[in-house]
């Protein structure tokens, strides 16, 4: 076993899509970690606007500007699904550690409900902006 | 000389994470407390975005909103600081892997004090 090469072989986070199909549970898996760096870059956007708005009238427009434009809207829509997605995964595995809900069926249930709920809420944001 | 050990110091540390399921429970509790934080948070937030500069700095600076505010920072902020950390710790190895953990930390808890000062200068 010594001789084995041990440098070349494709990782399993590479493995997706050349050598292994896309499947509900590890999709669903993988964009848990995507939305929870997309969340940190919306922190950033967040505590800018907020640190403008504590120094003076002039310091904010020069941000928030964008930030109450449509594409601060999109990019705000879009933190919205992303923190919701990810607060539902990080619920699924909160659910797994306590021992439940372990076999392939449920996991990929909870996986269309991630997707399924944080999309709903999404629309229902957008709508109630676009009411009120 | 004999050293005498435990079995539970032998043990420490020889895990893939050095760091025995520590890292593992922080997840676990800040997991939990996203869950309640976070939806608080986006209302919070959708509520009072919107407006002229006075309307944003008199809503901000609501005591309510402001506490609010200020631990939807730490809670958000350190949960997805930990998840970035956890990407680093697969993706990137060695010393590369080592100073991005670092950075990441870094950039962080600047993140969370420049936006509690922020949020206690708009309030006081």
């Amino acid at each position: 076993m010594a001789d084995v090469n041990r440098g070349n072989r494709p990782l399993s986070p590479f493995m997706i899509g050349p050598y292994y199909k896309p499947q509900m549970t590890s999709i669903s898996s993988i964009m848990v970690r995507i939305t929870g760096i997309a969340v940190l870059g919306l922190a950033v956007i967040i505590v800018a606007w907020l640190m403008l708005a504590s120094i003076s009238e002039q310091a904010f427009q020069a941000l928030n500007w964008i930030v109450q434009s449509w594409l601060g809207d999109l990019v705000l829509l879009g933190g919205v699904w992303a923190l919701t997605y990810h607060l539902l995964g990080r619920l699924r595995h909160v659910i797994w550690d306590f021992g439940y809900c372990w076999d392939v069926k449920t996991s990929e249930l909870m996986g269309k409900g991630m997707f399924g709920l944080a999309s709903v809420v999404t629309v229902a944001v957008a709508a109630a902006f676009l009411i009120f | 000389m004999e050293r005498y050990l435990t079995d539970r110091k032998r043990a420490t540390g020889m895990g893939s994470s050095h760091g025995g399921t520590k890292h593992h429970w922080q997840m676990l509790v800040s997991s939990m407390a996203l869950v309640i934080t976070a939806p608080i948070f986006m209302v919070t937030f959708a509520l009072g975005f919107q407006g002229s500069y006075e309307e944003v700095v008199a809503y901000f600076s609501h005591p309510v909103v402001a506490v609010i505010m200020a631990l939807s920072l730490i809670v958000i902020v350190r949960h997805v600081m930990n998840e970035a950390v956890e990407a680093a710790e697969d993706y990137v190895h060695g010393i590369k892997g080592q100073l991005t953990i670092v950075g990441i930390t870094w950039a962080s808890h600047i993140l969370i004090a420049i936006g509690l000062f922020a949020i206690a200068r708009m309030a006081l």
